[in-house]
């Protein structure tokens, strides 16, 4: 970790309700007290909330837009090559009742169809994803939120726009959103480390193997914390011995913590242990991964 | 005097190619389409082609029942890309009671209202 390469550390799951956030703006919290740059980046597009746990002032909005195929239907000869072109079938096309349709939705904004037509009759529409905006929270330390419009399709513009926004110093620190599809993937690619919270139980364990499975895939070094500990069964410390995947910590269960946690309490603030452990946890993490960016 | 009968194709979503498969749950990843022409009482199977398709199942099946001249489509279930694209063409979406599990029986249901 230097001033001109960001430490990213990505904090993400497979199951939802695990506990992403609360060990992310734990993790921000803690981090402030270090002399460097600070960002947390809530890629979590679809259902933004780290923003709940503090308060700053937003120096920047920006909207994240694609642009759509607008087609004249006058000038439109229904001839299909627009339509052969397209890889995800946004084209809809009767050419016998001369209907032509584009589904927005599933446009990838890949731009093949424009070159594609020879009639000139397909121009570019914008249409708006979302948006990406910035706070200061205090000094040197910022929350970069993404924000999916309500019924875009696929929130990936928007978290890449987000991560890009978060800058490349000091350290970043990434909110994934559940489920281990593109949204997920996009997170973590650019992480140096992952952390993945899970629950002790038949749910959390299921989806931890996928998130394990998929971070192998993609070659990421990872640990592991169980939140709520206590609570459920043993079978995710069985399977982290079996894999040979790193216990980092365990968060025990603690209803006056929830409690806090549910009125906007920011969980560091309300533990001191649990800020302490997520700060010695963070310098071994930086000590063992945070020369990867050189490396690269 | 002239009496022009419109010939009604209807297409049921199958998952085989006999009278006695079962409807497909997935109408864009069905297995087959069936095209029942009311008038002439013939049927017709269509592999689909778009069973395995990463995208755009539902529009592409569409583009397939549509250019035969499909008026009405039964399913169990239609995909929300598709609904509106099957309203602007005035395709009439059919859902079967619950009762009815093949495509024979779905034939005898339309043959009754006809």
């Amino acid at each position: 970790m230097t001033e001109s390469h960001a430490f990213r550390l990505a904090v993400a799951s497979g199951k939802g309700g695990t506990g992403k956030t609360f060990v992310a703006v734990s993790l921000f919290y803690i981090l402030q007290e270090k002399d460097l740059p600070l960002c947390l980046a809530d890629c979590d597009a679809e259902a933004p909330n780290a923003m709940l746990f503090f308060k700053g002032e937003r120096e920047k909005t920006m909207e994240v837009t694609q642009s759509i195929p607008l087609i004249d239907e006058e000038k439109c000869t229904f001839c299909g090559r627009c339509h052969e072109v397209c890889t995800y079938q946004a084209i809809f096309i009767l050419p016998a009742m001369k209907v032509i349709r584009v589904m927005e939705e599933i446009c990838h904004d890949c731009g093949a169809c424009y070159w594609a037509c020879r009639e000139d009759a397909i121009t570019e529409k914008e249409i708006s994803l979302g948006e990406v905006s910035r706070y200061r929270i205090a000094g040197e330390a910022f929350i970069v939120e993404s924000r999916t419009r309500a019924g875009v399709y696929s929130p990936v513009s928007l978290i890449k726009a987000g991560i890009a926004e978060a800058g490349n110093k000091g350290i970043i620190i990434l909110d994934a959103p559940p489920g281990t599809s593109c949204p997920f993937i996009q997170t973590v690619a650019p992480a140096d480390y992952v952390i993945l919270v899970t629950e002790p139980t038949p749910f959390g364990l299921s989806d931890l193997k996928q998130s394990a499975e998929t971070l192998r895939s993609l070659q990421k070094p990872f640990g592991v914390i169980i939140n709520r500990a206590g609570i459920g069964d043993q079978g995710v410390q069985q399977y982290l011995k079996e894999q040979a995947i790193p216990l980092l910590l365990e968060i025990p269960f603690d209803p006056a913590l929830a409690v806090a946690y549910a009125r906007g309490l920011n969980p560091a603030a309300s533990s001191q242990a649990l800020g302490e452990a997520l700060s010695d946890l963070f310098n071994k993490i930086v000590a063992a991964y945070g020369n990867c960016s050189h490396q690269r | 005097m002239f009496i022009i009968v419109i010939p009604m194709k209807i297409a049921i979503t199958a998952t085989g190619n006999s009278l006695e498969s079962t409807l497909d749950e997935r109408f864009g990843r069905c297995s087959y389409f069936v095209i029942y022409d009311t008038r002439s009482n013939e049927t017709e199977f269509i592999a689909n082609p778009n069973r395995e398709a990463v995208n755009g199942a539902g529009p592409s099946a569409v583009q397939l029942i549509a250019s035969r001249g499909v008026g009405k489509i039964v399913a169990m279930h239609f995909g929300s890309k598709i609904i509106d694209l099957l309203e602007s063409l005035h395709i009439q979406m059919i859902k079967p009671d619950s009762g009815i599990t093949s495509v024979g029986e779905v034939i005898e249901m339309l043959g009754r209202q006809h």
